[in-house]
């Protein structure tokens, strides 16, 4: 025993351990997460259930089993719950996913196993997905197509039905184009109209023929605007034109318009290949779309945008900032105990809780510079701030406060790394101190400063609590890049995929409906995080064998 | 005392007290070097002839490195460093005030004991002194480049791999890289910081040939650990001891006749 211990095994099992925990710790986070996510978009069987429950009142569900566990039987009947026999010690019970919310209030039910007489999986079953109220379960009975019932039967009503919704679907894309675009277009024109006539007014430079010529321009827009939103009512009118009757599971029929169907599908009658496709539809529209419903449906995409905006727009500032400091200490300063001072000061900063750079944020950079730069710049705004509420621009010069540190430390490592013979050799050719760093140094610290860059994105890609102080928000109208003029708007607001996840899973109305989502978004955000820093990763390996003179 | 092939030595001696200022490449009056409370040099007076080699031999420590690196001013890295005395090239004093440091070294080229070629491209080692200068002609850099790899016996051997990495290079060629690099802006003057103690003997042999065609351009001052290597080399042999200029002579009679005791027990390899 005693030599087992000498030969060092022990260390060797224990380090081995170690590290064997943490790596299945972290492997089973991310499989978790992953199934757990990327399973919501996979299309579970839809059932029909027909229910007695103890009083013998009857009654048909129709939904998909969202989650089941055993409950103890003793629970139940302490909760007031009779059984006409007793089920054994423990009873399951199923969560139920009914859809239909405008017609039964709960979209999710629990339903006991004893109370089940009979469970099928019709093949008719159709799943209607909607812009409102969620999922729609039932059997499609007939089309209606301009308030007139087709006289189809049997497969025809399907058919038609695929293709009404095609057409409804493809009208409301092309409605939701013009509004987002020509008509956003016009709405921040004659915003910016608006504001030039009051800056005009404010400089008391506003002449009469001045106010004229923007009114004409004004009147202008507003004639086109006008023009656009009867293209605009047209094109929803030609989407609400058609509707579809659906017997649901309280047996009644119901009329949908189709403006409101986005697709429908048969999921009990797919094979694999369809769930495939399915899935991956499911998918790709989860990162493509705009959120609905208080963002428990639809996608995710401006959260996306936002996340990968904010992320670049903050390295680009942190880089240049860290790396000029790191070359200052580490190059110009004299050696001395106030730069020993300041060296320690700057790795504590990485130390400061990250609410605490939220509220400098919104303190210095939203109200004091923000304020400061409305009253400078955007006077004819005022009172709305431009620049002095929260947006995309604060929250990326906090998180860039508070990356900061990472890239000086590592940046100084890098620049320490170098070997002073090569430092040498430029400057007895006749380089200065300055041109030595210019073309030798800092390219030979590129690795260094992208490993600062790689730890600040990672860093800054997961902190939302600075970020709901200075300007992220639980739902942005418009993305800070559009095709208005200066097409990157650096003071608007913008989504999270961090922030969404805490609104989602937190924040939502219907938290059944929302968990799932907030897997799926968690894992979105893992995968943003480490495509960015895989990027950064490559051109850092890039980089490395370009300069490889360091490694020896 | 060591045999010394005769063929190698020179012939011609100058009277290097008596050193016209024409032929004078460097002058150094009365060097003392303090890095902190340690003196390094004391007192070194000395004249080196242009378009000669001059080797500074001596044991370890003995201040041989640190002099040459005060021609150049490298000295000037040293936060501790503390000078006084002159050393006088074209008869002013490099350590004066108005003295552009950056203008003295592309006078006054080194080559370091390591080969230190940057992480750039052949070519762009060669013609990176020239870059700083602002000259940007492709044709000028490419001459420049093909002039100095030859001047310095590497052009054959790169000539088709320009545009590869330095780091490709064997030792020995990186630091024929180098001294072509540094003789690339034309210097007046080359130091030669121990410039083969990394190299193998096959490489050191080249260099050491390189180093008497050089003399023809450049006046060279060499380090060096090798007593052997300044036989072969040099014209005149400085030996220092305990940073104090002990013996300066011509290298004949340095190796064969010298006048101070520490000298011959140096030489005769009684201590160092």
């Amino acid at each position: 025993m005693g030599k087992w211990v000498k030969s060092g095994s022990p260390w060797i099992w224990m380090t081995g351990g170690a590290v064997s925990i943490s790596l299945i710790a972290v492997l089973g986070l991310l499989l978790l997460i992953a199934w757990r996510g990327l399973s919501y978009f996979w299309p579970a069987d839809i059932y029909q259930w027909e229910m007695e429950d103890n009083q013998g009142v009857k009654s048909t569900l129709i939904g998909e089993i969202y989650d089941r566990e055993d409950v103890p039987t003793e629970r139940l009947i302490s909760a007031g719950h009779t059984f006409k026999e007793h089920p054994g010690e423990f009873v399951t019970r199923y969560l139920v996913k009914t859809g239909n919310r405008e017609f039964v209030g709960l979209d999710f039910r629990w339903i006991l196993a004893t109370d089940i007489v009979s469970r099928e999986k019709p093949a008719d079953i159709a799943m209607f997905e909607r812009t409102k109220n969620g999922n729609f379960y039932g059997y499609p009975v007939a089309v209606i197509e301009n308030g007139e019932r087709l006289p189809l039967k049997g497969g025809q009503i399907e058919t038609a039905l695929e293709d009404h919704i095609d057409r409804a679907v493809g009208i409301g894309e092309q409605a939701l184009q013009l509004q987002k675009s020509e008509i956003g277009s016009v709405n921040y024109a004659l915003e910016r109209l608006r504001l030039k006539e009051r800056g005009y007014e404010l400089d008391g430079k506003l002449t009469p023929e001045l106010k004229a010529d923007l009114d004409a321009q004004a009147e202008q827009l507003n004639l086109d605007y006008l023009v656009m939103e009867k293209d605009l009512f047209a094109l929803r009118d030609e989407a609400a034109r058609d509707s579809v009757i659906i017997r649901d599971m309280r047996g009644e029929e119901v009329i949908l318009r189709l403006d409101s169907v986005l697709d429908v599908s048969y999921v009990n009658r797919m094979n694999s290949f369809d769930k495939v496709v399915h899935w991956f539809v499911g998918l790709g529209r989860f990162v493509s779309h705009d959120p609905r419903e208080a963002n428990t449906e639809g996608g995710v995409f401006p959260a996306i945008f936002g996340t990968v905006f904010m992320v670049m727009l903050m390295a680009v500032i942190v880089t240049p900032f860290g790396v000029v400091a790191a070359i200052y200490l580490h190059e110009y300063a004299k050696k001395g105990p106030i730069t020993k001072m300041i060296r320690i000061a700057v790795i504590n900063l990485a130390g400061v809780p990250s609410i605490v750079y939220g509220v400098f944020g919104l303190g210095f950079f939203v109200y004091m510079l923000g304020g400061s730069l409305d009253q400078l710049f955007y006077p004819e705004a005022l009172p709305s701030p431009t620049f002095g509420s929260p947006g995309v621009i604060w929250s990326a010069l906090t998180l860039a406060i508070l990356t900061l540190p990472v890239v000086i430390v590592s940046t100084e490592e890098g620049l320490s790394r170098i070997p002073s013979a090569v430092r040498q050799g430029s400057l007895a050719l006749g380089a200065t101190k300055f041109e030595t760093l210019w073309r030798i140094i800092i390219p030979m610290a590129s690795p260094a400063i992208m490993t600062g860059l790689i730890l600040a994105v990672a860093r800054a890609a997961g902190e939302v609590a600075p970020l709901m102080l200075v300007g992220v928000v639980k739902l942005a109208p418009t993305l800070p890049i559009d095709m208005n003029f200066p097409f990157v708007h650096l003071e608007r607001k913008f989504m999270h995929l961090g922030f969404h996840i805490y609104d989602v899973g937190f924040q939502s109305p219907n938290v059944e409906a929302a968990r799932p989502l907030v897997y799926a978004t968690s894992f979105l955000l893992v995968s943003v995080i480490v495509t960015l820093n895989l990027t950064a990763i490559s051109v850092r390996n890039h980089l490395r064998e370009k300069f490889r003179s360091l490694e020896h | 005392m060591i045999s010394i092939d005769q063929s190698a030595i020179k012939s011609e001696v100058v009277d290097l007290a008596n050193l016209p200022a024409q032929d004078t490449a460097l002058e150094i009056r009365n060097l003392d070097l303090r890095y902190g409370d340690k003196q390094a040099l004391f007192d070194v007076s000395m004249k080196i002839p242009k378009n000669q080699v001059t080797a500074f031999i001596g044991p370890s420590g003995c201040g041989k490195s640190t002099l040459l690196r005060c021609i150049n001013r490298m000295n000037d890295l040293v936060e501790t460093c503390h000078i006084d005395g002159e050393i006088l090239l074209h008869g002013q004093n490099i350590y004066d005030k108005q003295v552009d440091v950056a203008a003295l070294r592309r006078n006054v080229g080194m080559v370091f004991q390591r080969p230190n070629p940057f992480p750039k491209s052949i070519y762009e080692n060669v013609v990176y002194g020239l870059r700083l200068q602002g000259v940007s002609n492709r044709r000028e850099l490419d001459e420049a480049a093909e002039r100095s790899l030859r001047g310095a016996a590497i052009w054959d051997e790169v000539k088709d791999r320009l545009h590869d990495n330095a780091f490709g290079l064997s030792g020995g060629q990186q630091q024929r890289l180098v001294i072509a690099r540094a003789i690339a802006i034309e210097p007046e003057v080359l130091l030669l910081d121990e410039p083969t103690s990394a190299l193998d003997p096959i490489s050191t042999l080249t260099i050491e040939e390189l180093i008497t065609e050089l003399k023809s351009k450049y006046t060279v001052v060499i380090v060096t650990h090798n007593m052997q290597q300044a036989a072969r080399v040099s014209d005149q042999t400085a030996f220092m001891y305990m940073g104090e200029l002990i013996e300066y002579a011509d290298t004949n009679t340095i190796f064969t006749t010298p006048q101070k005791r520490k000298t011959e027990d140096y030489i005769t390899g009684r201590y160092g």
